[in-house]
């Protein structure tokens, strides 16, 4: 990772991400709150629940796409909330997101859409940029695919292509909103493998939020599970150790669903 | 029991033990067929304990259930003991299920008074107020910026609207000036042959195309078919959460997407105008020669004596200003599309409809402020 992107450098802070006492919700209508918790850098955290208690919300939130109502979030200590429009864009260059259909602007083609941030935040030259942009695309397995149009490829692709993208200026965080939403299995578990690799290579600090059981078990490092009733969170903690040892039946209903028990 | 309730498949009937209701359901109970209710069984009766039995029910669905459910309701209601033990085991936890989701259900209250409805539109009106000038704002702050550093504006995307939203709108607007252009000459020669004038024909074309029709009907043309197509592609952006892609890298969305749209009708606008001016006044100068017998030469020496060159800068200015109305009204309608297929089917409506409506408000200002001064 380069050093101009980790903002951590020098800090003296563990978290990547601190979250405090964050109330988030739309239109006056409270979605979550009181939702804190810390992200320890190089991670692998995973939002869980079931559908429509607020994992996208929560990630909309943490991203800075929607404004908290209440309490705030610190990215290697630094929060939108105290900071300038240029600090913000700062801010926002140590983090990528992967959304959940890859969200690849369809007028631009494959290696646009990865050179587009690498245009908009550094003074690389035009040649220099389309050599980032290919590496980024071959390191997703998408080598050859550099010059198709984001209609022109499957939605695995386009997932890979985002990720592609969002690691374009090689952030410190990353986010994924429901990266197996709509993949096959095997797809899906390709994507798992590409996280690992991500954080084994870059030492990555990874947010996702998913209710994919087999991505929960095989490559999260922690959890926290949210609750709609409760409107926060119901458990924290090694999802594994969460299976077995929680003693919250809604906890361990959704972790022990079907035959997908922990070994 | 009624005649009819003797006609029906379901069955059922009650004995009266004390204070306590005996009700002994029997037959078949299908929902696509009649039943007996429970307000029809008890009558006037007020018992203190309703005891059910259905062993001699044949076959059953929810119709039963609904049976049983309505004197258990009423049994809770009246105070009454409802003793379901004689029912079998999957009766009993259905009927829980159907209490338990009447219970649990969330009393939606849509009603609004008048005031609270007023007080809503009011805000409303504020919030969309805000954000028309929170958007002209910005597309302010990104034109100052563009100015700044022209490097890094997208000319790519600016220049490949340009070719649409100008160079292959040209068809159209040809077809549409033209028409105008002879339809003002048949509507004027009607009054001017009255009173001899043939020959002011060219200064009613010349004048009429150049001040007014030449830029409105542009627009208009423009409105349905560049301003829609701008918020029908934002909204589906937005759907799809490209936009949400670029706010999260940091890049406004208005540099990206707004500004090269906005500048390519600014500047294809003044051109498509002035190529609507020339295109209608051959329309009129058609007609004052096939109708009126006025050389084309005549026509253009007539018109010269009216129409000049402030004329044609009053048609520029409008062009221009038509041009970034529909521009903005097509950005920000897509950029507020909700994230479905209906919203940017309605952001696409609704671009269009707010386009002409200030294209018509500017026109009139327009017309104000030349009178004004002396233009």
């Amino acid at each position: 990772m380069s050093e101009h992107n980790n903002p951590a450098a020098g800090n003296a802070s563990a978290a990547a991400i601190e979250v405090h006492a964050l109330q988030c919700g739309y239109e006056g209508k409270v979605v979550l709150k009181d939702v804190s918790f810390t992200v320890a850098r190089g991670e692998i955290f995973f939002i869980i629940g079931g559908s429509g208690c607020g994992k996208s919300t929560l990630l909309r939130h943490l991203v800075g796409l929607n404004t908290p109502t209440a309490g705030g979030v610190k990215f290697f200590g630094r929060s939108f909330a105290e900071t300038n429009p240029a600090a913000r864009r700062d801010l926002l260059k140590t983090f990528g997101m992967l959304f959940q259909a890859g969200a690849l602007w369809t007028s631009l083609t494959l290696r646009q859409n990865v050179a587009l941030p690498l245009e908009e935040y550094t003074t690389l030259s035009r040649r220099e940029i389309e050599e980032i942009a290919s590496l980024k695309l071959a390191q997703v397995g998408l080598g050859g695919f550099a010059d198709y149009y984001p209609s022109e490829i499957s939605g695995g692709m386009k997932k890979r292509a985002g990720l592609a993208r969002a690691l374009a200026l090689d952030p410190a965080i990353v986010f994924f909103d429901e990266p197996s939403a709509g993949l096959d299995p095997v797809t899906s578990r390709k994507l798992d493998e590409l996280i690992l690799q991500i954080r084994e290579t870059f030492g990555t600090t990874i947010v996702v939020v998913s209710h994919e059981l087999a991505s929960i078990f095989d490559i999260a490092d922690r959890v926290i599970m949210l609750d709609r009733a409760q409107q926060g969170i119901i458990a924290e903690g090694k999802p594994r150790e969460l299976a077995v040892r929680s003693r919250d039946p809604r906890v361990t209903e959704f972790l022990r669903r079907g035959d997908v028990l922990p070994q | 029991m009624s005649a009819s309730r003797l006609l029906m498949n379901a069955r059922v009937s009650a004995t009266a033990e004390g204070d306590a209701m005996e009700i002994r359901l029997a037959g078949t109970w299908q929902i696509t067929e009649a039943r007996p209710t429970w307000a029809e069984l008890r009558g006037t009766q007020n018992p203190a304990r309703v005891r059910l039995h259905t062993d001699g029910v044949e076959k059953w669905d929810s119709s039963l259930l609904l049976f049983l459910f309505e004197a258990q309701q009423w049994c809770r209601g009246s105070g009454a003991y409802f003793d379901g033990e004689a029912l079998p085991e999957k009766i009993r936890t259905l009927l829980s299920q159907l209490a338990a989701s009447h219970e649990t259900s969330v009393p939606f209250d849509r009603s609004t008074s008048f005031l609270s409805s007023v007080g809503l539109a009011t805000q409303d009106t504020v919030a969309k107020a805000q954000a028309i000038s929170h958007f002209v704002g910005e597309c302010v702050l990104g034109a100052i910026r563009l100015a700044r550093s022209p490097r890094r504006f997208r000319w790519r995307d600016c220049f490949d609207e340009m070719q649409q939203c100008g160079a292959m709108a040209l068809p159209i607007v040809s077809l549409v000036s033209l028409l105008v252009g002879v339809t003002l000459a048949y509507t004027g020669a009607i009054v001017l042959r009255q009173y001899g004038g043939d020959i002011y024909i060219a200064d009613l074309i010349g004048l009429s195309m150049v001040r007014e029709m030449g830029a409105v009907m542009t627009a208009v043309v423009l409105a349905g078919r560049t301003g829609a197509a701008f918020a029908a592609t934002l909204g589906n952006m937005k759907a799809n959460e490209e936009i949400d892609a670029l706010e999260v890298l940091g890049i406004p969305p208005v540099q990206f997407l707004v500004l090269p749209r906005l500048l390519a009708l600014g500047v294809m606008m003044p051109l498509l105008g002035l190529y609507a001016n020339a295109l209608g006044i051959a329309g009129g100068m058609l007609v004052a020669f096939g109708s009126l017998a006025i050389p084309p030469t005549a026509f253009w020496a007539e018109m010269l004596t009216i129409v000049d060159l402030s004329d044609v800068a009053t048609g520029v200015i409008k062009a221009t200003a038509f041009g970034l109305i529909i521009g903005l009204s097509g950005c920000l309608r897509g950029l507020q599309a909700e994230r479905s297929a209906a919203g940017v089917g309605r952001a696409a409506t609704s671009a269009v409809v707010t386009a002409l409506l200030l294209i018509i408000v500017a026109d009139a200002v327009f017309a104000v402020l030349f009178n004004a001064l002396g233009l």
